[in-house]
């Protein structure tokens, strides 16, 4: 096990500091995100939004916007060609609502006109009769409350029956004896606001007619393939028929594993023969895709007297939202990981994700780990206090090994170095804190200068978390790459990852200039057309996964070659999958073979923070982070993620929520939703914890996500230091500290 | 309308209609993309230009008044195939990631050094606290702002 100090830059292959390929277009506005694509006769397209979360759809007249300047088209749920639903994993979405809508911002219908603004102004005018419903918005009460879905999509697919309404999943974990007794006991009820991904480039693309019936579409998104698979049977076309390309894409963050404008951009497209482009607000942007699922958990957990833990119990409910997107997956993910990174003999976990009618909710960076972290993490140090034990010496009593096995029965064989990046996190320095008077920039409240130093209190706070890589239960989840070898020595790569900003094409030009032995590497700009499946740029898997992929086939190419005489050109595409899993056991939540969960990736914080206890303003002042990478491919970049992933956890616990009241988003904008700025975030101190591995090419882990599983909870720990306060909800308010 | 503005240093026209931002015109009608529209409602500073020198949001000026104006892009700041220090300096720290925000920032950058050449983190941050970041966390742009001012 190594840790990776910073080295100078080089360009290169594995192991190195490489500048990334996008780089120079980036800086220069040169690289083309959907948002920025252009083709001559392209109309815009503009989608019209219910403005309730949940009413009757009791008529749609389109007649006046058909006739409003410059308005080529005006698309109802009647002019879907195909399938009338879709989904991620269900189709429970309609592609333009029918007879209901279920959710605040859904789509009813699209216009194309020649400028943006006119297709705005004929959407104003489409005449939609609604009969606003009781919405179903909090989702203690969805149990009781009239069904959203009869039909019950999510059923039948191997999960536990529950027959309560609005129930999308519903899981039990039970390992061992969950009511064995500790010498201590605490509890707690946590709270999670919605929390989204705030991409910067907004939900874009543009679908453009082949001429011949099909339709390509450029999009920014996180997965080609699973976008065309639910494209083309709502257009009524094969697949073949739907190419699917990468439009450069502004950030993602699980955000863009849904569709979003895919399908309306085709049909408009293939209604009027001309290319069409949408290009999503701010506003609309916020109900365009999912979020976060915001959570309330109850957890106790008991201990011995020397620290021990004996048995949790959590009970987790989950906001799905109006449709079941990944929620399923989510609320898994959620119990999987509830216990955190620790040895507890007995436990019972039950997880719950429900249908209302808030905004829909699906895949965000962490995926269900979060939510679980912020409560598991919480409890720790609540044990650690009833204890009278150091909050690090109990998380490193209690760590996770290698050998160890988890609350669903699965032994971990990989590498899971818990106490390596406990002990490597807290061995961190944060600075000395910082004597007054100072600018007030450096102080709680900032700019405000709402203090000279009165009031303010300094905390530290530690937690850690982990959570899995790659798809689970029984996913078919793989990778395919393609590689063509020239005769002038040189190679391209097709693969359809998805660069969404992490920097997955400099991973993939870095296995195959290390597997080729060259630098002439190029790679071709991803499309279903050229190639199978990536999978998703999701579940911090795609480093991995490409990597697999391009290795494999790279070999194959040059093995091809050899066997030909080392002249001819090749061109071989190779399929990498991970170790297979198996679903969990419906009933017990147990495994139903060697493991339900691929591998694992840690990250372990420690936080110094000052708090205006009069204000209940808040500064984080210092944060170092000790992360299990695997093996940092391009440690720039690995840092770049922690750094990043550090920034989201920041806004959950400090200030990120999206709004609703009866349902309906109240806060649709960068002014009511706020981001942290550089204002906001403290210096990230990092440690990279190399420990290879053993499944994984390379062995290479992903990095993406634990940063985020981690940081809200350091945070939040560090202003309970500061305050004195429980502090069980986030984002943490003012109020909450004040009052 | 007509309008004429002189974009990175060269005079453009285009047909523009009143409710237009400069930000639509410069991206939808004179061919210059790389000013991002994030949010379109300043606050996010992904479409920072120099109008007349000055750093503005394009999506807060209608295309209208800057008709007969200069505007700097992030397209006019190298030369050729010459990055601009400051974007040189983006790319060497490892500021990019998803890149959005990148010509906004670097924009705001050349700003800031222009005004402080050599700022302190503090001016760094605060000078940059209108530019949202959503993956870096900002602490390789902080790197390549102090990059670029040692460039110098």
């Amino acid at each position: 096990m190594t840790q990776t100090a910073r080295r100078g830059l080089q360009v290169g292959t594995i192991g190195q500091l490489v500048p990334r390929i996008d780089a120079p277009p980036k800086v220069k506005g040169e690289f083309a995100y959907a948002s920025d694509l252009s083709t001559p006769g392209m109309l815009f397209g503009h989608t019209l939004r219910s403005p309730h979360a949940h009413a009757r759809i009791a008529g749609i007249d389109t007649t006046d916007a058909l006739t409003m300047p410059g308005v080529h088209a005006v698309l109802t749920h009647e002019d879907v060609p195909g399938d009338k639903t879709y989904g991620l994993e269900f189709a429970d979405q309609p592609v333009l609502a029918i007879d209901r809508v279920l959710y605040f911002g859904e789509p009813v219908a699209v216009v194309a006109a020649e400028h943006p603004e006119q297709a705005r102004r004929a959407a104003e005018r489409i005449r939609v009769v609604y009969e606003p419903l009781e919405p179903v918005a909090e989702m203690e009460r969805a149990t009781e409350q009239a069904d959203l879905h009869p039909d019950r999509p999510t059923r039948s697919h191997g999960y536990r029956e529950d027959d309560r309404s609005n129930v999308v999943r519903h899981m039990v974990i039970r390992h061992g004896d969950p009511d064995a007794a500790g010498d201590v006991s605490v509890s707690g009820i946590y709270e999670l606001g919605i929390q989204d991904q705030a991409f910067l480039g907004p939900e874009s693309g543009l679908a453009v007619p082949d001429g011949e019936g099909g339709v390509d579409v450029y999009v920014a998104t996180q997965w080609l393939h699973v976008d065309r698979a639910q494209i083309a049977p709502c257009l009524g076309l094969p697949l073949e028929q739907v190419r699917v390309h990468l439009g450069g894409v502004g950030g993602a963050f699980g955000g863009r594993e849904d569709l979003s404008m895919q399908i309306h951009g085709a049909m408009l497209a293939l209604h009027t023969n001309r290319p069409v482009k949408i290009v999503y607000n701010r506003e609309e942007s916020f109900t365009g895709h999912v979020h976060r699922h915001p959570a309330r958990i109850w957890a106790e957990h008991r201990a011995t007297k020397e620290g021990r833990l004996v048995s949790v119990r959590m009970r987790i409910l989950l906001d799905g939202g109006a449709y079941a997107s990944s929620s399923t997956a989510v609320c898994s993910n959620a119990a999987s990981f509830a216990l955190g990174p620790y040895e507890v003999p007995n436990a019972l976990i039950e997880s719950t994700v429900v249908y209302t009618n808030n905004p829909p909710c699906g895949a965000m960076r962490g995926f269900g780990a979060v939510q679980t972290c912020f409560a598991g993490e919480g409890q720790m140090d609540k044990l650690a206090a009833a204890l009278d034990i150091d909050p690090v010496e109990l998380r490193l009593l209690n760590a996770l090994a290698p050998g160890d096995t988890l609350p669903t029965g699965q032994t971990i064989t990989g590498s899971l170095p818990i106490a390596e990046v406990i002990r490597a996190a807290a061995a961190l320095e944060p600075p000395a804190p910082e004597e007054l008077p100072r600018d007030p920039l450096r102080l709680p409240g900032g700019a405000g200068n709402t203090t000279r130093g009165e009031g303010v209190r300094r905390g530290s706070g530690f937690a850690v978390g982990f959570k899995n890589i790659a798809y689970s239960e029984g996913f078919d989840d793989y990778c395919a790459a393609r590689v063509r070898l020239f005769d002038d020595g040189s190679a391209e790569i097709h693969c359809a990852a998805a660069e969404v900003g992490q920097g997955v094409t400099g991973v993939v030009l870095q296995v195959a200039r290390t597997e080729l032995g060259t630098d002439d590497v190029r790679l071709a700009s991803p499309v279903t057309s050229q190639v199978d499946s990536a999978g998703s740029a999701s579940a911090s898997r795609m480093t991995w996964m490409a990597a697999g992929a391009v290795r494999d086939a790279c070999r194959a190419a040059l093995d091809e070659r050899a066997a030909r005489g080392g002249r001819s050109e090749v061109d071989v595409e190779r399929i990498y999958r991970h170790p297979r899993t198996t679903p969990l056991d419906p009933e017990t939540g147990q495994i139903t073979g060697e493991r339900a969960h691929v591998a694992f990736a840690a990250c372990a914080m420690k936080v110094v923070a000052e708090v205006d206890v009069d204000l209940g303003l808040t500064r984080v002042v210092w944060i170092g982070a000790a992360q299990d990478v695997g093996k940092a491919v391009n440690p720039q970049q690995v840092e770049g993620q922690i750094e990043g992933g550090t920034a989201q956890g920041l806004g959950l616990a400090l200030m990120e929520e999206i709004q609703t009241s009866g349902g309906l988003i109240t806060n649709a904008s960068f002014t009511d939703y706020l981001i942290p700025t550089a204002l906001d975030m403290p210096p990230v101190e990092s440690v990279l914890i190399e420990d290879p591995e053993p499944d994984a090419p390379y062995g290479i882990k992903g990095v993406g996500e634990p940063p985020t599983v981690v940081s809200t909870a350091a945070i939040v720990a560090a202003l309970r230091d500061a305050t004195g306060r429980g502090l069980t909800r986030v984002p943490v308010r003012p109020d909450d500290i004040v009052f | 309308m007509r309008i004429s503005i002189r974009v990175n240093q060269a005079d453009h026209e285009a047909d523009c209609w009143e409710g237009e931002s400069l930000l639509y015109a410069l991206r939808e009608k004179l061919g210059f993309p790389g000013s991002k529209n994030a949010c379109e409602q300043g606050e996010c500073g992904s479409c920072s230009v120099l109008l007349d020198g000055t750093l503005v949001c394009a999506c807060l000026v209608l295309a209208a008044q800057a008709d007969g104006h200069d505007v700097t892009t992030v397209e006019g700041l190298g030369d050729g195939d010459d990055l601009h220090r400051v974007q040189q300096a983006f790319v060497d720290a490892g500021a990019v990631q998803c890149g959005f925000c990148t010509p906004g920032l670097v924009m705001a950058t050349v700003d800031l050094l222009a005004h402080s050449a050599a700022p302190s983190d503090d001016e760094i941050r605060e000078a940059l606290s209108g530019n949202l970041c959503r993956c870096t966390g900002y602490a390789k742009i902080f790197d390549a702002v102090r990059a670029a001012a040692e460039a110098r």
